[in-house]
């Protein structure tokens, strides 16, 4: 197994605070754009902070080759913007000693990691065989006129995406949903769908 | 009704903290088994022939022995948690509301094939599955069941969890390592099997979640104990998903070789709406070939009974349908999953799905054209056993029986240039 390793010496130097970052602004983060892996070319996203890269640290120490934590690393610049902006890749990669390219890689193989901002609910709407059966469909169109995006799009407001997902194992309660990282289950009546969003910020 | 074992627990308050299972007797197995030799845990689970819960039922104790004696390299157990199987969830089920004993039987497992580390790769959705079993770890480690010395008696075994980011083909074994191994998830050639080369190259053994759960109790009862379950080479408890059109889908406990229709209409309360007619099953999960209605009379739902039937318990993901399905549309379904799924290493996978997924789209939409079953049982037969794994097989065999059992549908529907069916 001989994957392509970069030392540092390929990466940008990042200025630890962030906010010395050409074209940063605290706080800003634009929601808009589709959901999902399409980003091949990611958003620049933030330098990480240093919270998260000691838990970056933290992760690396549990596994005996430090290139095992890179899906929780992952997770972890995820968490804190929102999605994984290239920055963020290219620290993870001088951290965990491979390539930019090779974490570009990784996040597009997987459909969970964001590569661009998306809104600040992201709703996931399994229509999987089970799920269809008991009116998964539906529980889609009702999405699409409520919020007034097609699927993958993000509301004007920023506040919420929708997208359409394969399986959640959540089949015997279908149909279901995942709102960010909760499940909400048996779907029918429709009306727990309004319910739900409405007791949303 | 047969006593609960995996699900013992599941419904009972606090079912999940460490005070209520040992109250209800938990870790006595492991108390038991960690003083045990290594080899004497795997020959009782050899001797119980328990089979392994992911979708293949391979025996789990021979699978042990396959991992070499004298390997000087550190030996892994990694926990199969990935769950992606459509119609598939039960493992879910144990992790949330019974992760202490999914860890007991964990540990157990890793002292049988004296492993120090065991990873749980668990996958990314399941957020509360992972929080719940990171609770029980933790707190299992302050109780000393694991880390340094468990419980006095020397052995070390300390257990990961490992979170995935949505990727159904991580479930199949060397696609997990390499997973887990920071890497796309591509699954790799085999030989070298796990046992030998798995994990960063070192002896593995792959168990799913509810293999593991079984482990405990066949430890604390004995592997006779366990035999009475069942029924022949297809022994111990049992976790159906039922999903659908049904009363009352849910996870149900019942034994290995219960009967499928007991099932559907005792565990899962019958057809969902009076008046409709039970058209089709899938019995083992999206991978599994479809049986019709009249199929479903008479099937044991285990290992050996489904395979007789050129179908297969997979991950017992019983799927059921009314007379309004649309079987075009229901393939459909079936399909766009594989087709979104292929790793895309293996050509006659990669082009194979979603060649067949686009016929059957263009059938369900009305542009069907004479032939069109023809090409895809011939594309189908072109993906089977030609490639790296056997995810190709996977989403074939399922394609393939629903357009051989239901061929006059997908005709009429190329006929007509519509659904024959009227809107449910
Ligand atoms: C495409 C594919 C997906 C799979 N997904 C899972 C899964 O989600 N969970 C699982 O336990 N096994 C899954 N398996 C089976 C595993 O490869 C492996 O056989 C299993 O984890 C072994 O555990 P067992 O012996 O305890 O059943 C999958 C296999 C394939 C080919
Ligand atoms: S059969 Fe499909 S999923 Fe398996 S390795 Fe080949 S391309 Fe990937
Ligand atoms: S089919 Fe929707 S969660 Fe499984």
């Amino acid at each position: 197994m001989s994957e392509p390793r970069a030392g540092t010496g390929g990466l940008k130097v990042l200025p630890s605070d962030p906010s010395k970052i050409p074209g940063f602004a605290a706080g800003s983060v634009a929601l808009r754009g589709p959901a999902g892996p399409e980003g091949i070319a990611p958003d620049e996203g933030k330098a990480l902070t240093a919270g998260s890269r000691l838990e970056i640290d933290r992760l690396v120490a549990l596994y005996p080759d430090r290139r095992s934590a890179l899906l929780p690393a992952l997770w972890v610049a995820q968490k804190e913007q929102g999605f994984v902006g290239s920055r963020a890749m290219e620290e993870i990669a001088a951290k965990l000693d491979v390539s930019p390219a090779f974490v570009a890689g990784v996040v597009s193989f997987y459909t969970m990691y964001q590569t661009k901002p998306i809104g600040r609910h992201l709703i996931q709407v399994c229509t999987t065989l089970s799920c269809y059966l008991r009116g998964a469909d539906a529980v889609v169109s009702h999405l699409r006129k409520k919020l007034g995006v097609e699927v993958g799009g993000t509301t004007a407001d920023g506040k919420f995406t929708l997208v359409t997902v394969e399986c959640l194992g959540s089949c015997g309660t279908a149909p279901m949903l995942q709102l960010n990282d909760d499940f909400h289950e048996n779907l029918d009546p429709i009306a727990k769908v309004d319910a739900l969003l409405d007791s949303l910020k | 009704m047969a006593e609960k074992l995996l699900t013992r627990n599941v419904g009972v308050p606090g079912s999940a903290t460490l005070e209520v299972y040992e109250q209800r007797g938990g870790y006595q197995a492991l108390r038991k088994a960690i003083t045990l030799p290594p080899e004497s845990v795997t020959d009782e689970v050899k001797k119980s022939s328990l089979r392994g819960r992911g979708g293949a039922g391979f025996p789990t104790g021979l699978k042990w022995t396959f991992m070499p004696k004298d390997s000087p390299k550190p030996r892994y157990l990694i926990v199969n948690a990935d769950e992606s199987e459509p119609g598939t969830f039960k493992d879910r089920l144990l992790m949330e509301e019974d992760p202490h004993l999914c860890l007991e039987g964990i540990l157990i497992s890793a002292h049988a094939i004296r492993a120090k580390t065991a990873f749980v790769y668990v996958r990314g959705e399941f957020v509360r599955a992972l929080r719940t079993m990171q609770m029980a770890v933790d707190d299992a480690r302050k109780k000393g069941y694991l880390g340094k010395n468990i419980l006095g008696s020397g052995a070390d075994i300390d257990v990961v969890m490992h979170r995935g980011a949505g990727a159904y083909i991580c479930g199949e074994e060397t696609a997990l390592m390499e997973s887990l191994e920071g890497k796309r998830g591509y699954p790799r050639l085999k030989p070298p099997f796990p046992a030998v080369a798995g994990l960063y190259g070192c002896p593995t053994t792959i168990n799913n979640v509810e293999t593991l759960a079984n482990v405990p109790f066949i430890l604390e009862r004995g592997a006779d104990w366990y035999l009475t379950i069942g029924r022949e080479k297809n022994a111990g408890p049992k976790l159906y998903c039922l999903s659908g059109h049904l009363k009352r889908p849910g996870v149900y406990e019942a034994p290995l070789g219960t009967q499928l229709m007991t099932l559907v209409n005792e565990m899962g309360g019958g057809l969902w709406k009076d008046g409709r007619k039970l058209k089709a099953i899938v019995p083992g999960g999206a991978s599994a070939p479809v049986l019709t209605a009249a199929e479903c009379a008479d099937v044991p739902m285990d290992f050996d009974s489904l395979a007789a039937r050129k179908s297969m318990l997979g991950s017992a993901g019983v799927m059921v349908m009314d007379d309004t399905v649309c079987m075009v549309r229901a393939l459909e379904r079936i399909l766009r999953f594989f087709a979104h799924e292929s790793c895309g290493q293996c050509t006659p996978c990669r082009v194979g799905v979603s060649w067949i997924h686009r016929i059957v789209k263009r059938i369900e939409d009305g542009g069907g054209q004479s032939g069109d079953c023809e090409t895809m049982l011939d594309v189908c037969d072109n993906m089977i056993g030609k490639t790296i794994c056997v995810f190709a097989d996977a989403a074939a065999l399922p394609a393939m029986a629903f357009v051989n059992k239901f061929r006059s549908e997908f005709e009429d529907h190329i006929k007509q240039g519509r659904c024959t069916l009227p809107e449910a």
